[in-house]
């Protein structure tokens, strides 16, 4: 008895695993580390790569870009992500854009501000102009509220609105689904997000920025300007693993646009 | 003229007794204000379907099951490795130890390791485990920095229940020519059981409340795992996804609901511990081990 | 045979010598890796420029790392959070152990237990959901997330572990010194001040340790209500704490940089504080109370 239970059970075990090689295709792990921002369209990507590829498992850190991009360089994770474009000083990697996303500059619901020019936001986030009824709104102090410095939106924040290191702001932190709350939580309070991350949510607005709305639309065609790219940065003359460029070739695919809209930013695949 | 001031006496007593009581109602008031809140915004969240899922963003759901699941495995590695290594110091401090300087200063050095914070911990995990020995940040990497931080609880606890055996039983076994290992195999330590036991609980108590230590060395990941593959894979345990629903996602419901979580589990460990505690105080005749 | 168990008593004696010094081991090696970590940035940055340089910017253009700000913010936070919950704690401590009504006091007594059970991050929330606002309407600011809110959340973590160290001190208080101070007609709350109180010194001083200990090295509960912009301190701005400096920017600080290394040397900083200040507490209870 205890003979033929044992041989059943060898069996079912070959079995076992002859089948799961055959249902394998790729395996392995793919590493993503970087922008927060990004993390609803690679959240996406992720999961249907990986119903689709049962034998790999996807990962994503959301450390920063700035992080993101010292991970690939040093080979701690197969692709960087980044919400911003490199810098001069970022030398030995390729960023390949596959979607772009724009700054929203978001304020409480219950502000009665509607738009706002860029020179308005720059004055804001300087500290030159304290109080909402200067700009239009109500007798209410300014607070604004910013990334810390390592973060893609803030870099694109600071590069269009010239406001690089002269941003005071009243708190610093570390996701923009964390800007969006704090702005939720204050009425005074102004600050800037992903789109992908902002739209949908209650208890914030979106201001149009002279005049022109933060939408899909207006991303694309440029006229929205607080904008940045969302890269897959890879480093130069390395090659990734079968399962990391399959991932990649993924996320740079036709088929991943539908993913990446959803996700409320603008795929940029051709 | 003090003796006679007795009416103003007892009115300050009376004061006094008044402020006490304000005080001790105060510290009910803030009791009861945090539980109240936690249950009142979280109760209504904590569904089923919560704590058995996992998050999808194709779905836009929430589901805290891999933190779940990584809070046990995190306990589970922290305790396999902590305890041994715990219980053996206690043992060499009550039954071993020459000299007394090295056992103060062992116990100096235990002391020590409790006034730490958690976030220098995590520090200096993440530079030893992380980037000195190569490690992946995940539930080993998390794992062995808790060792570091529920060793000092361990070897309290056991050291107690130790001195707890009565000496007499130990030099019975002596007398009877067996040698000190023997006596701690078979009789001292069968008898510290409860107490080595209360250690655990109250170790596990702690590491279900830590985070700090957690952010760096077991990482943020919200993937569903197996044992095998935490080890070496981000993963976010109950309270470091309480903290990222809470500032970084907004969703305060989840949060709130994972606390509510958080509150039932302090409350069964705190329970158990001092049901395990009466226990190893009541212990009467002592419990041979066979050899 | 002889041999071979001796042979086996010896191995286990060495086993347990190893297990017992891997407490000193832990602790040497957490000390000699903060400071191979922390100096080199000490080192480049200047001591007095890093320890009273009042602004930490890393990222700016011209990179500043003073951490002045941090430590103040610490001191005040840390003396705040004592302020408020030493005398609470006590007083209910107090309460507790002589005053309560039997069936009262086991019940604040394991509701207290399970507050001290409580993990950070849940004491974060709570703050962040309840006070934030309200300290936001109550104080008119353009933002709840200031120091007051800090010190706030760390007083109610302190609470338990005073009420509980010293509640088991002053039960300890033999009930001689109580009675005789009753039979010499004191009544009962001055027996309670000026008897037991006294007696539980070195107990409550423990407490008082204790509680201080874990309010320095909080981080969790008060990332989430403290602002994190790195201001000087100021009980209505947003404020960093030694502990937050280190967990908000490690993540996206890159590796290798000075930044990074400015965060290790940060943590050094903590370290010899927290040994300063138990060294220093010690000393004044081993002076003043007496060891029993």
């Amino acid at each position: 008895m205890k003979k033929i239970l044992a041989v059943l059970l060898a069996a079912a075990l070959a079995a076992s695993a002859l089948c799961a090689c055959a249902a394998k295709g790729k395996s392995g792990t793919v590493s993503t580390n970087g922008s927060t921002s990004m993390e609803k369209v690679i959240g996406a990507l992720q999961e249907q790569f990986m119903s689709d590829n049962p034998g790999v498992k996807v990962t994503y850190d959301a450390t920063g870009s700035g992080t993101g991009i010292e991970a690939v360089m040093n080979g701690t994770c197969d692709i960087g992500l980044a919400s911003r474009k490199l810098k001069d000083t970022e030398t030995g990697l390729t960023a390949t854009t596959i979607a772009l996303d724009g700054i929203a500059i978001i304020v409480n619901a219950d502000n009665s501000l509607g738009d706002i020019s860029l020179d308005q936001i720059a004055s804001a986030f300087t500290g030159e102009t304290k109080n909402w009824k200067d700009l239009g709104g109500d007798d209410l102090e300014i607070s604004c509220i910013g990334r810390e410095s390592g973060s893609g939106t803030r870099d694109g924040f600071e590069s269009i609105t010239g406001t690089a290191d002269k941003c005071v702001l009243a708190q610093e932190l570390t996701s923009t689904g964390a800007v969006i709350e704090a702005v939720k939580n204050s009425k005074n309070a102004i600050g800037y997000a992903s789109l992908s991350a902002a739209q949908g949510q209650a208890g914030i607005k979106i201001l149009t920025v002279g005049g022109v709305e933060c939408s899909e639309a207006t991303v694309l065609d440029g006229t929205y300007a607080i904008q940045r790219p969302f890269n897959l940065v890879t480093k130069d003359g390395g090659k990734l693993s079968d399962a990391a460029q399959a991932f990649f070739d993924f996320a740079t695919s036709k088929a991943a646009a539908a993913l990446i809209t959803n996700a409320g930013a603008v795929p940029t695949a051709k | 003229m003090k003796d006679t001031g007795m009416a103003k006496r007892l009115a300050r007593d009376r004061a006094r007794r008044g402020l006490l009581y304000f005080c001790a109602g105060l510290t009910c008031c803030i009791l009861l204000t945090m539980i109240g809140e936690i249950l009142y915004r979280g109760l209504g969240s904590l569904t089923w379907k919560l704590v058995s899922t996992q998050s999808s963003y194709l779905r836009n759901t929430i589901g805290i099951l891999p933190n779940i699941l990584n809070t046990l495995y995190i306990i589970f590695v922290a305790l396999v490795i902590a305890l041994p290594v715990g219980v053996g110091a206690a043992v060499y401090l009550t039954e071993y130890a020459a000299s007394k300087r090295l056992v103060r200063v062992i116990e100096f050095a235990t002391e020590t390791l409790t006034g730490i914070p958690s976030i220098l911990f995590g520090l200096v995990g993440m530079l030893v485990f992380l980037q000195l020995l190569g490690l992946q940040e995940g539930i080993l990497a998390g794992g062995l920095t808790l060792v570091v931080m529920i060793l000092p609880t361990i070897i309290r606890t056991t050291q107690e229940s130790l001195k707890t055996v009565p000496d007499a039983w130990r030099e019975g076994a002596l007398a009877l020519g067996a040698g000190k290992w023997r006596v701690v195999r078979t009789v001292v330590l069968p008898n510290a059981m409860d107490g080595i036991l209360t250690g655990c609980i109250l170790a596990a108590g702690r590491i279900v409340g830590e985070s700090a230590a957690l952010l760096f060395t077991a990482g943020f990941g919200f993937v569903l795992n197996d044992f095998a593959g935490s080890l070496q894979s981000s993963s976010a345990t109950l309270t470091v996804a309480l903290y990222v629903y809470a500032s970084e996602r907004g969703e305060t419901g989840v949060a709130f609901a994972i606390a509510c979580l958080l509150l039932l589990l302090t409350l069964l460990l705190n329970l158990a511990a001092d049901r395990a505690a009466k226990k190893f105080k009541n212990r009467e005749a002592p419990v041979c081990r066979k050899s | 045979m002889r041999k071979r168990k001796a042979a086996l008593e010896q191995l286990m004696r060495m086993v347990f010598l190893l297990c017992g010094i891997v407490s000193v081991a832990f602790v040497l090696l957490i000390s000699v890796y903060l400071i191979i970590a922390g100096l080199p940035a000490i080192r480049e940055i200047g001591l007095w420029k890093f320890l009273f340089g009042t602004k930490w910017a890393p990222t700016f253009s011209e990179p500043a790392y003073g951490i002045l700000p941090f430590i103040l913010t610490s001191i005040y936070g840390t003396a705040g959070a004592a302020l408020l919950g030493v005398p609470l704690g006590v007083l209910t401590a107090v309460f507790l152990a002589k005053a309560a009504p039997p069936r009262a006091a086991s019940l604040l007594h394991t509701a207290v237990e399970l507050l001290a059970g409580i993990p950070s991050v849940v004491y974060g929330l709570v703050g962040m959901i309840l006070l934030v606002p309200a300290i936001q309407r109550l104080f008119g600011l353009s933002s709840g997330a200031c120091l007051l809110a800090a010190i706030l959340v760390l007083a109610v973590m302190i609470l338990p572990s005073i009420v509980s160290v010293s509640e088991n001190a002053l039960r300890a208080v033999p009930e001689e010194y109580e009675q005789a101070s009753l039979a010499l007609g004191a009544t009962g709350t001055e027996t309670w001040f000026r008897v037991s109180l006294p007696a539980a010194k070195s107990g409550v001083a423990a407490s008082i340790v204790l509680g201080l200990g874990r309010a320095i090295g909080e981080a969790m509960a008060i990332i989430m209500v403290s602002g994190n912009v790195a201001n000087m301190p100021g009980l209505f701005r947003s404020v960093r704490f030694l502990t937050t400096a280190v967990a908000s920017e490690m993540s996206y600080a890159a590796v290798g940089s000075l930044q990074r290394q400015a965060l290790f040397s940060i943590g050094l900083v903590l370290f010899l504080f927290i040994m300063l200040l138990n060294a220093f507490l010690n000393l004044v209870i081993k002076k003043g109370g007496g060891r029993r």
